[in-house]
């Protein structure tokens, strides 16, 4: 029987093929024990294929190829199996039970039980190790549903320690986290890293591969581009890597210019609907241009998104305050009120609030404007059609058919779709909330220069992002939100990351800018 | 945000995209052929089983008779349960509208047209009409208030109507006093137990076949309008003569009995309307956007409240137009009409295929599914198999049904 190198995992000359498409091609890899080892590639680069084989989703038989593991020959037929040899894996969707306490959901499934009795001394005090040991400074009977998603993201992490682990995989552990929480999970790892665990770190942003990986490995269409010591390389020869071609920078050149104002905000405040004693929004004013993008930047809990939603009519306990549209008073008290006055809200969590995963790309792209593509109750579905596969075309969406479902399309045209739905009403104030999260480097890119373009045409456009270099990149102005509150508006020529983050971090200071 | 703004220039279109995929579309027809596959396998069983006489016109006109009621209700079944709602009541909306009709007509009506001297109110086409409208409205009624505590008051459909159905059950028992309320005048009988006359049926036949043609012809009018990729002409072709037949050779079927009975033809006629609505117009697809994604159609601009009542409202009707042609067949009202109807819809969709998770259903599969569930009673009887073994069968058959189709998935 062949035997493997020395590191702790040898991928040998893996293909998967899935009907129609070869996921993976040939893809050979090696992680050595005691490393973190980044892995990346644009979304369908088949990084995602590659850890089911290795946690055992796609059991042995169904790819072709060797896979050793700790120099033995792996075949997993489930979970199970991998989980038996020490490899754990946290996907990119949490999967926790948000009703139960943080100790039931670390032990879920493998609870220490007599006559099926659960052991709640040896439950709870196990778990106070393993958060000991993975950072996280919670009670073990906090209920999952009161953390935050760093807290909960440590959970998971928490529950891969549980037991015997040699190789832990984290599937973009840092998609829904801010630079606190990404930081402490930096933290983290390099801790398991001292007790000799190892990591593959999946990551589209190459500033965390950077910081914490040893070596980083390229993906790109199902083929392994290459591995490269992180020290021996830079940032731009991965995107290089990943992309196929040299990046021509990562954010589009301006076409767009300022008009007069065109959307304005007084004094908006806004109770959380949960809680009406407290402020989501607190007196925030601010004024965007016809074919300027403002950038709202903040960090997670900020109210970032609160304010793109209670200004769309669907959030918040009692708003106050006004709402102007070309200088006349708007009144909004649902999303039919907002879509009439035309304003779009691309939503931060597509899955969920953007889009209906099972229905297929025309149903949801025409969803907000039927009423637009019908005679009387009756839709025109030639028209319908030739709006969908209009935009298909312009937005360059890469599905397979109009009739094919959203849920078989990758996340980055998943998101130009959820996009196209609201270009499809023509909107004149247009609202994306983490427009770019999740999604690879070229669609990034595409998106960019369609924002570029809108705004060119004349739209307002407010972006909510979380990550600062596409803060920095993309806006005009930059509005800073701290709890609830507007930190400081800033232009973007006086934008600085330094700046932005003390503003975030730290609230409003002397240098406090409103225009109200 | 005129429709001009949205209409393309034939440059942008990009045919390819239009083109169905094969695998898809396969896969698709599939679950249909599996479905109509099955039918034709249970029939088949039967038919050996009673040596032919199952499939003989006379039990064929009886069959399709038997489906119609449930079928009714399972078409507006589609509806609630494609938005993720569920409705229990449907039995008893039938049963208390059906009773209501026969009130009318029975009791009701009578004594007024006595009181107020005008005959024209106690019998006949008048007085059928009356009762048929006032189920009719009372079943709108029901459903509107029925959806307005799920939309407005946001109480669980399955509270709601499991309240309503102990209501309705009420109120049946209330106003027919537990007797039977009967006869119904003939003109009233007819909705139940009349047959179009032979001429009349190969006459309607004839039309279907025609609208077929012209649907088959406007549609894709339509799609060269836009400049998409019609079929070629030998599969519209194929397809209307697929159709035709089926529905000439239904006619001369039941001709070859009595006719095609009238609670058939209903049946046919809101089958079409009902598809048209949920496939074609705003309400259908809003129905499957709630159902599909909650959160996301509100936040796409729907008024999921009303479009809650609009469903609701359309299951009323339903089930209104059950509650006639019941107590039509019946030729009166029962204190138990219409008892575990709601349970034969419901399995009658999800044997079609209608996800009960919500956000996908068909309206051809449900009738499917009532046309398996009404066999399956008729072929068993036949064979004067014992009831509680009818209900064995049935279960059986809708968890098996379910089990295909979540293993085929």
């Amino acid at each position: 029987m062949q035997k493997g190198s020395g590191a702790l995992l040898d991928i040998r000359n893996v293909t998967k093929d899935f009907p129609g498409t070869r996921a993976l091609d040939n893809v050979s890899m090696e992680v050595r024990e005691g490393e973190i080892h980044g892995l990346c590639g644009e979304n369908g680069a088949g990084k995602s294929t590659l850890m089911k084989i290795l946690s055992g989703t796609y059991p042995y038989g169904t790819y072709e190829g060797q896979v050793f593991f700790g120099g033995e020959p792996t075949r997993f037929s489930g979970i199970r199996d991998a989980e038996a040899r020490g490899i754990r894996i946290i996907h990119q969707e949490l999967a926790l039970v948000k009703q139960m306490t943080v100790a039931e959901n670390i032990f879920l499934g493998a609870e220490t039980a007599k006559y099926g009795i659960i052991d709640q001394m040896s439950l709870y005090s196990e778990t106070r190790e393993l958060l000991r040991r993975s950072g996280l400074n919670v009670p073990g009977t906090a209920l999952v549903r009161t953390l935050g998603v760093g807290q909960q993201q440590m959970v998971e992490i928490a529950k891969a320690l549980r037991g015997h682990v040699r190789l832990l995989i984290l599937d973009e552990p840092t998609s829904a986290l801010n630079d606190a929480e990404v930081e402490n999970l930096m933290q983290t790892l390099r801790e398991l890293k001292h007790i000799g665990v190892t990591c593959i770190y999946i990551s589209h942003k190459l500033r965390e591969l950077f910081d914490i990986a040893d070596r980083i490995t390229v993906l790109r269409d199902g083929r392994c581009i290459g591995t490269e010591a992180t020290a021996d390389i830079t940032e731009d020869e991965v995107i290089a890597m990943m992309v196929g071609r040299a990046p021509t920078g990562r954010f589009p050149s301006k076409t767009r210019r300022a008009g007069k104002v065109m959307f304005s905000v007084r004094n908006w405040t806004v109770r959380n609907p949960e809680n009406k004693d407290l402020y989501a929004i607190r007196n925030v004013s601010f004024d965007v241009r016809a074919g300027e993008i403002l950038g709202v930047s903040g960090l997670m809990g900020s109210g970032r998104t609160e304010l793109l939603q209670s200004l769309f009519g669907e959030y918040g306990f009692q708003p106050s305050g006004e709402i102007m549209i070309d200088g006349k008073k708007c009144k909004i008290n649902s999303s039919r009120d907002a879509i009439a006055l035309g304003m779009g809200l691309v939503t931060e969590d597509r899955k969920n609030t953007g889009l209906i995963l099972m229905h297929s790309v025309t149903h949801n792209m025409t969803l907000p404007s039927l009423p637009n593509l019908s005679n009387g109750p009756v839709i025109d579905t030639g028209l319908e059609l030739a709006s969908t596969s209009k935009l298909i075309k312009e937005l360059n969406i890469r599905a397979p058919s109009v009739e094919s479902k959203v849920e078989t399309l990758s996340g980055g045209n998943q998101q130009k779709v959820s996009i196209a739905k609201w270009l499809m009403t023509n909107p004149r104030i247009l609202m994306l909330d983490e427009p770019t999260r999740g999604i690879d480097v070229g669609t990034k890119y595409q998106i960019y220069e369609l924002m570029d373009r809108l705004a060119a045409d004349g739209m307002a456009i407010i972006m909510v992002s979380s990550d600062l270099p596409e803060i920095l990149g993309m806006s005009d102005r930059i509005l800073v939100m701290h709890e609830g509150t507007i930190a400081g508006i800033v232009e973007s020529e006086e934008a600085n990351p330094e700046k932005i983050m003390s503003l975030a971090a730290m609230g409003a200071r002397e240098d406090r800018r409103s225009n109200s | 945000m005129g429709k001009t703004r949205l209409e393309t220039s034939q440059s942008t279109v990009d045919m390819s995209l239009v083109e169905q995929v094969p695998g898809k579309k396969l896969k698709d027809n599939l679950r249909a052929y599996t479905m109509v596959f099955a039918l034709l396998a249970i029939w088949l069983v039967l038919a050996i089983a009673t040596q032919g006489t199952f499939l003989e016109p006379r039990n064929l006109s009886n069959l399709f008779r038997q489906t119609a009621i449930n079928g009714y209700l399972a078409i507006g079944m589609v509806f609630v349960i494609t938005a993720g709602h569920i409705d229990l009541s449907v039995g008893a909306v039938a049963g208390l509208t059906g009773a209501i009709a026969a009130m009318l007509q029975v009791q009701w009506l009578p004594t007024l047209g006595a009181e107020l001297g005008v005959a024209w109110l106690q019998a006949g086409w008048p007085s059928t009409i009356i009762s048929i409208v006032a189920a009719l409205i009372v079943g709108t009624i029901i459903g509107i208030w029925q959806g307005a505590w799920v939309a407005y008051g946001q109480v669980p459909a399955f509270i709601v109507t499991l309240g309503g159905l102990l209501i309705f059950r009420g109120a049946i028992l209330g106003i027919t006093k537990g007797i039977n309320i009967g006869p119904m005048n003939p003109t009233f009988q007819g909705l139940g137990q009349a047959y179009l006359s032979h001429t009349t049926g190969i006459a309607l036949a004839i039309a279907s076949v025609a609208l077929i043609i012209v649907y088959t012809i406007m549609s894709s009018r339509n799609k060269l309008k836009y400049d998409f990729p019609v079929k070629p002409l030998w599969t519209e072709v194929v397809l209307i003569v697929l159709y035709s037949g089926l529905v000439i050779g239904f006619v001369i079927i039941m001709n070859r009995y009595r006719g095609v009975p009238i609670p058939v033809v209903l049946l046919i006629v809101i089958a079409v309307i009902c598809s048209f609505i949920f496939n074609r117009t705003q309400l259908g697809r809003y129905t499957c956007a709630i159902g599909g994604n909650l959160e996301a159609a509100r936040l796409s601009g729907l008024n999921v409240r009303r479009v809650m009542v609009q469903i609701f409202a359309l299951m009323g009707i339903l089930g209104a137009i059950a509650g006639i042609v019941l107590t039509a067949r019946l030729n009166a009202a029962t204190a138990n009409a219409g008892n575990q109807f709601e349970l034969n819809a419901i399995a009658s969709c999800v044997i079609g295929g209608t996800s009960l998770q919500g956000g996908s259903g068909s309206i051809p599969g449900a009738l499917l599914g009532a046309l398996v569930m009404a066999s399956i009673d008729n072929g068993l009887s036949m064979l004067n198999v014992q009831a509680f073994w009818q209900q064995i069968i049935k279960g059986l058959i809708l968890m098996v049904a379910v089990l295909i189709d979540v293993k085929s998935r």
